[in-house]
């Protein structure tokens, strides 16, 4: 991270959005998603923005890019033409699946089709056993017979995922080198390769997610590289992963799965370093845009990580409605919870928001085009927190009264209540569900909320955080300056980073260390592999973990494992602790056993400097007043409003109080207060009840 | 009743209107925390992976507030009546902070022994202010084991009556030893009696957390409210349909013999009564179903057509009536054997539906496999071999599924569970732990009832041991002998069947043993179709035949589709 001129691009569903960071200052753009050449808007921009900064392409140092194209053609169904070779008797576990209803009470659930269909899904002859031993030698003739379908099949990409192949890979290698033998234009993704994790349904579907979303993404990196070339940028182009890392074009083109979610990722970063320049080592990240909320946890700088993740949950965001993943992610609960998210009675007539969204088109009520349903934006018209006239930067005027007129039809008149607590319903309720959520996921891995920093981006966050904050017992909400690009910023603080997995049952007890100091030396060799394309020399930073359980649990625990030896006395000591802090007592006389191991190896960062609180610049002088109703009480009272750009470090002020700014605003509720960091933040503190 | 609701002005009653929801909302919140608790701590397979635990919270008269959405319905409305059995047994006046209450009867508990219901009282402030109570099915309660050949409940294990699990934080250790004493897997057993203890302090500390922040002294105010709300929310949903009587009756093999299940749906003003009475009487083995397992997948599948957005609490407890004559087979007596009384109690949905068909027709799916098709295999002295000549000896369950029945405008879903809501378990991780090897699990062609809609498929699997010695397998199968019928027209799924490779058919009920060198072939059953198999789109028809779902010969057979 020692270049100082780089460019960070996030292409996301809607915007691609650019911050050019120079050795003085910082520039941001947005501009409109170009979906038939994703890549056209990103060259576009960087023209556009390397004009404005007076500088040559030439002069970049490096490219980092984070995109939700994988996301979207897993949603989209607009992968590859993908087949699956697999073991013999066992094509169907793709479509079978878990065996179950996400859904208890609906009769009438789908479950999402699998990505590849029945008749591509090819057998092989073959079988290992759980040890990894032989029980069916590969029939080769059998793999070319699949050569035979896939050629007549005109197949792009195959995912090869045999069982077992997590101990024992040399059938599936085997496999491969055939068929890229006798098909060498077909891109081929084996299981042992991309998640070599027991399992099979879900390391099944993960090397299937892979091989799908691969040709694709191998195709528009390449573009991307000859684009930023033909523009004069000869710098390295580094992509972002949802671990939170960045990778080599290299790693990025084999395992384009590890790509999935990259651009929120980038948010979580952001707010990690907005958490280490404040020193607030007990943070939350709260990310809310027009469909979804994303929340993460972040303690002592480092944001929750986890190794499974679920893409295009196709049924309101339901658990196991979604094509699992394997792979390392940021861990974010994700709730279908956003400005657009539509509010209605229940049959119980209480006030129900979301997961459904009015998106973008027609969108809530307010906007205008048609859309009839009561959403939250409307509702945050109706309470004046947003105004009409100053919405996007006044590109988009608001209709107030279509606003009112959806809450009050909607909700209000059903439930017998005024327009302004009809508002104040949806809002509270959304505000609810997102507190909810986050605390069911605080508990699912052994924290709390209470007593943290809430760091808030995204356009409906700052008009929601500090709401929510009261909610999850937080006193300290900080909204970072230019939050509407919060991902771009991100990327430019990610380290270059690789995280290997193995699976390898062991019972405690019966450790062998040997054996295990070996699995390690290979994952780390992998790893390295993979890193020093990106760091060809210096020191790396190595973390080790353990994921592992009480033996007949089904479930296991992640457990650090610090320093280098793999004692059994402190991986158990190491276990009992994670195991109570998760829990809050351990089980006498049990045996411990671990099953998956995974390491990681980074690049050395540093985290930002904590900075000091700015000396006190004196009150910030308001542009204006206007009438808004407070979440809490329901009071309507006279809100100063400010207008962000007027306000500079030092700065303080008191709410109730609105702060403008093109993207969003940040409402300052009346027992608050607010101050401008050194970066252009505004922290808002307030006691809680 | 708070001062979280004074100062309210003239705002009062829509301001308390928001509250009221929200506390709603958090104490769903609560109990979904307090399964998660349990789900991630517990040790029997049914539990973490199937989710098949239950955990709520009721205040000081028994009442149930709110029960967590968990994998299996089995425990709607029976873990709420135990928790009044609890109170008869232990008045609020002597709990203590600290006191934990336990019991497996399945009579007073959730149906089988498997199954242990553990109670802890919440105090605020020195004052008790609410009741948490959680089930979980335990790994082994001794006895005959999982299998469904025990002949009196004496013979299923450890019956433990309503006790003390812990007085004031002090353990009671001499149950526990009695516990350890008695069950094949002791440190598991008493593993997931401490993740039922946690389970319920998670809710506890939450609640308390949650009153604090609302100013809440008691649960009163909010827990009459969310009952009247709720039973308010299920007049209305009931008000829309019908009213009537309307009766359905639907034959299942049973153990020694055909047993017919038989309701009679009346639909009132207000509320729905499903009565038994033509069933037939108890079994001799233990497929009998105590009446509190049958109300709960009998309110379970009626909840799922006509109100099944609506929670469940003491407000929606009578809102579905259940009652059948003792001693029928669905409201089994002490002393029967119940350990497989999901044999019957998962049929009770089908039943239900057929008379709800007529008076609600287009709403209800076809007939399905509905029992599960688990397999529990087993290596041990004395039931697959004598001392040494064992081999590894094991006990392992994973949960599978045959075809649900076709919706009235969908197909069935293949290799999918209902009503239960199980999850299935890796097949590489039932191999990692046992000597088994499962050769092939996918699913089974032409298994599919024929249809306008096609029924869902069931599947195969077949298993061996790679060692030189036997296992066994405690089978409890339904829908080998009578399948699961279509609806309007369409035709019936294929039946299941238990064999072995070398075409020796073995019963669908009991141990078989397995010897060495040969093979286990389990045939799961296909759902019902519905509406006549001529009407199904031709098109259809042709990519069933694509992606193997349906032969060819089949294709022609059933739908009159010739497909080259």
């Amino acid at each position: 991270m020692a270049a100082r001129t780089r460019l960070a691009v996030d292409i996301g569903g809607t915007f691609t959005d650019l911050v050019l960071e120079l050795p003085d200052r910082t520039l941001s753009s947005k501009l409109l998603t170009t979906h038939h050449a994703p890549d056209a808007a990103v060259i576009e921009g960087a023209k556009a923005i390397l004009a404005e900064a007076g500088i040559a392409a030439s002069a970049l140092e490096l490219v980092i890019h984070g995109t939700t194209l994988a996301t979207n053609a897993l949603i989209e169904r607009k992968g590859a033409r993908t087949a699956l070779i697999t073991t013999a008797g066992f094509r169907d576990s793709l479509e079978i699946a878990y065996e179950h209803r996400f859904e208890q009470y609906d009769l009438y659930m789908e479950r999402p089709a699998p990505l590849v269909s029945r008749d591509l899904r090819l057998e092989v002859t073959e079988r290992l056993a759980a040890d990894g031993s032989v029980l069916l030698d590969l029939d080769e003739a059998s793999v070319a017979r699949t050569v035979e379908t896939l050629r007549a099949q005109r197949i792009e990409a195959v995912a090869v995922s045999l069982l077992h192949s997590y101990v024992n890979p040399a059938h599936e290698q085997r496999v491969r080198d055939l068929v890229a033998a006798a098909l060498p234009d077909i891109s081929i993704t084996i299981s042992s390769d991309v998640c070599r994790e027991i399992r099979e349904y879900e390391r099944t579907s993960t090397t299937v997610a892979n091989a799908y979303v691969l040709p694709l993404m191998a195709g528009y990196i390449a573009n991307m590289q000859s684009g930023l070339r033909a523009i004069g940028a000869a710098c390295p182009l580094l992509l972002m992963m949802s671990s939170g890392a960045i990778c080599t074009v290299e790693t990025a083109r084999r395992y384009p799965v590890r790509l999935v979610e990259s651009g929120p990722a980038g948010g979580v970063i952001l707010a990690r370093n907005i958490a280490a320049r404040g020193g607030y080592d007990r943070a939350l990240s709260f990310d809310m845009g027009g469909t979804t909320a994303k929340i993460t946890l972040i303690d002592d700088f480092t944001p929750q990580q986890s190794r499974h993740f679920e893409v295009a949950r196709a049924y309101r965001f339901a658990k196991g409605s979604g094509i699992p993943v394997r792979i390392p992610v940021i861990d974010m609960v994700e709730i279908g919870a956003g400005g657009g998210s539509i509010g209605r009675l229940d049959a119980m007539r209480r006030i129900a928001v979301g997961p459904d969204s009015a998106g973008s088109d027609p969108g809530p009520a307010c906007y205008g085009r048609g859309g009839l349903a009561p959403t939250v934006t409307d509702a945050d018209v109706v309470l004046g927190r947003i105004d009409p006239t100053r919405f996007a930067g006044g590109k988009i005027v608001l209709d107030a009264a279509l606003a009112a007129t959806a809450v009050e039809g909607g909700i209000g008149d059903a439930a017998g209540m005024g327009v302004a607590e009809a508002a104040r319903g949806i809002t509270e309720i959304v505000d609810e569900n997102m507190a909810s959520a986050a605390r069911v996921h605080a508990v699912e891995n052994g924290k709390d909320t209470t007593g943290r920093t809430l760091i808030a981006f995204g356009g409906a966050a700052p008009l929601h955080a500090v709401r929510l904050a009261r909610k999850l017992g937080i006193a300290r909400v900080v909204v970072p300056r230019d939050a509407g690009v919060g991902s771009a910023h991100g990327f430019l603080d990610a380290p270059i980073a690789y995280e290997v997995v193995r699976t390898f049952l062991v019972r405690l007890d019966q450790l062998d260390q040997v054996g295990i100091d070996s699995l390690f030396a290979e994952m780390r060799a992998e790893a390295e592999a993979v890193v020093r394309f990106g760091i060809p020399v210096g020191d790396l930073v190595e973390t080790r973990t353990a994921f592992m359980r009480y033996r007949g649990q089904g479930h296991e625990i992640a457990v650090p494992l610090t320093g280098a030896g793999l004692d059994p006395a402190a991986m158990r000591a190491a276990f009992d602790e994670t195991y109570t802090k998760l829990f809050g007592r351990v089980i006498p006389r049990l045996e411990v056993e671990a099953l998956t191991w995974t390491l990681a190896l980074s690049q050395p960062f540093t985290l930002p400097v904590q900075q000091p609180v700015p000396p006190d610049a004196g009150p910030a002088h308001p542009s204006g007043t206007r009438r808004l109703v407070e979440s809490a009480t329901g009071e309507v009272v006279e809100a100063s409003v400010y207008t962000r750009t007027d306000l500079s470090p030092g700065m303080r002020l008191h709410g109730p109080a609105a702060i403008v700014e093109d993207g969003t605003t940040t409402i300052v509720p009346g027992d608050c207060s607010a101050w401008i960091g050194h970066s252009g933040e505004i922290v808002i503190e307030g006691d809680l009840p | 009743m708070t001062s979280a609701m004074t100062n309210l002005g003239k705002n009062e009653r829509s301001i308390s209107e928001i509250e009221l929801q929200i506390m709603w909302n958090r104490l769903l919140s609560v109990v979904e925390e307090q399964a998660q608790t349990l789900v991630r701590t517990a040790f029997s397979t049914s539990s973490r992976e199937a989710g098949d635990i239950s955990a709520g919270v009721f205040d000081l008269n028994g009442r149930m507030l709110a029960q967590a959405v968990t994998g299996t319905p089995g425990h709607i409305n029976t873990m709420a009546r135990s928790v009044g059995h609890f109170l008869e047994a232990f008045p609020t006046a002597q709990m203590k902070d600290g006191d934990v209450y336990i019991t497996n009867d399945p009579w007073k508990g959730t149906g089988h022994l498997y199954d242990l219901v553990v109670v802890s009282p919440t105090f605020l402030d020195g004052r008790l202010v609410a009741l948490f109570a959680c089930t979980a099915h335990l790994v082994d309660m001794g006895g005959i084991g999982q299998s469904p050949e025990g002949r009196q409940i004496w013979h299923e294990g450890l019956f433990i009556p309503l006790l003390r699990l812990a007085r004031a934080g002090e353990m009671n250790e001499d149950l526990l030893a009695m516990i350890r004493a008695n069950v094949r897997e002791p440190v598991q057993v008493i593993g997931d009696v401490y993740a039922l203890i946690a389970c319920n302090d998670i809710g506890g500390r939450r609640l308390i957390a949650m009153m604090r922040e609302f100013r809440l002294d008691d649960l009163d105010m909010l827990g009459e409210e969310i009952i009247t709300r709720s039973r308010r929310a299920m007049t209305e949903a009931i008000g829309k349909l019908p009213q009537g009587t309307w009766t359905n009756s639907m034959r299942i093999d049973g153990y020694e013999g055909p047993i017919d299940l038989v309701a009679t749906v009346t639909i009132g003003p207000d509320s729905i009564h499903v009565d038994y009475t033509g069933t037939s009487g108890m079994s001799s083995y233990a497929i009998n179903c105590p009446i509190c397992y049958t109300e709960a997948y009998t309110t379970f599948g009626v909840n799922c057509v006509v109100a099944p957005h609506v929670p469940n609490n003491a407000g929606t407890l009578d809102a579905v009536r259940v009652t059948s004559p003792e001693g029928t087979i669905v409201n089994a007596l002490y002393p029967a054997a119940v350990y497989a009384r999901s044999v019957i109690g998962h049929m009770m949905p089908d039943v239900v539906y057929g008379a709800l068909e007529q008076a609600i027709p287009g709403r209800v799916p076809a007939e399905g496999t509905s029992n599960l098709w688990s397999l529990k295999m087993i290596a041990g002295h004395g039931l697959t071999g004598i001392g040494s000549k064992v081999g590894t000896q094991f006990m392992v369950m994973s949960f599978h599924s045959g075809g649900a029945g076709a919706r009235p405008n969908q197909d069935g879903l293949s290799a999918t569970p209902f009503p239960s809501g199980v999850r299935n378990v890796p097949v590489e991780a039932t191999e990692a732990i046992t000597p088994l090897v499962i050769w092939r699990k996918e699913l089974r062609q032409d298994s599919g009832g024929p249809g306008r809609q096609r029924g869902g498929l069931g599947q195969i699997m077949e298993v061996s041991s790679r060692e030189d010695a036997a296992f066994g397998i405690f089978a409890g199968f339904e829908r080998v002998k009578f399948a699961a019928r279509g609806r309007n027209g369409g035709g019936p799924g294929e039946k299941g069947r238990l064999s072995l490779a070398s075409g020796v058919e073995l019963k669908p009920k009991g141990l078989s043993v397995v010897q060495p060198g040969e093979r286990l072939v389990v045939e799961m059953p296909g759902g019902g179709g519905m509406g006549p198999a001529g009407d199904r789109d031709p098109e259809a028809v042709r990519r069933d035949v694509r992606l193997g779902y349906l032969s060819v010969e089949a294709a022609e057979r059933d739908y009159g589709v010739k497909v080259e």
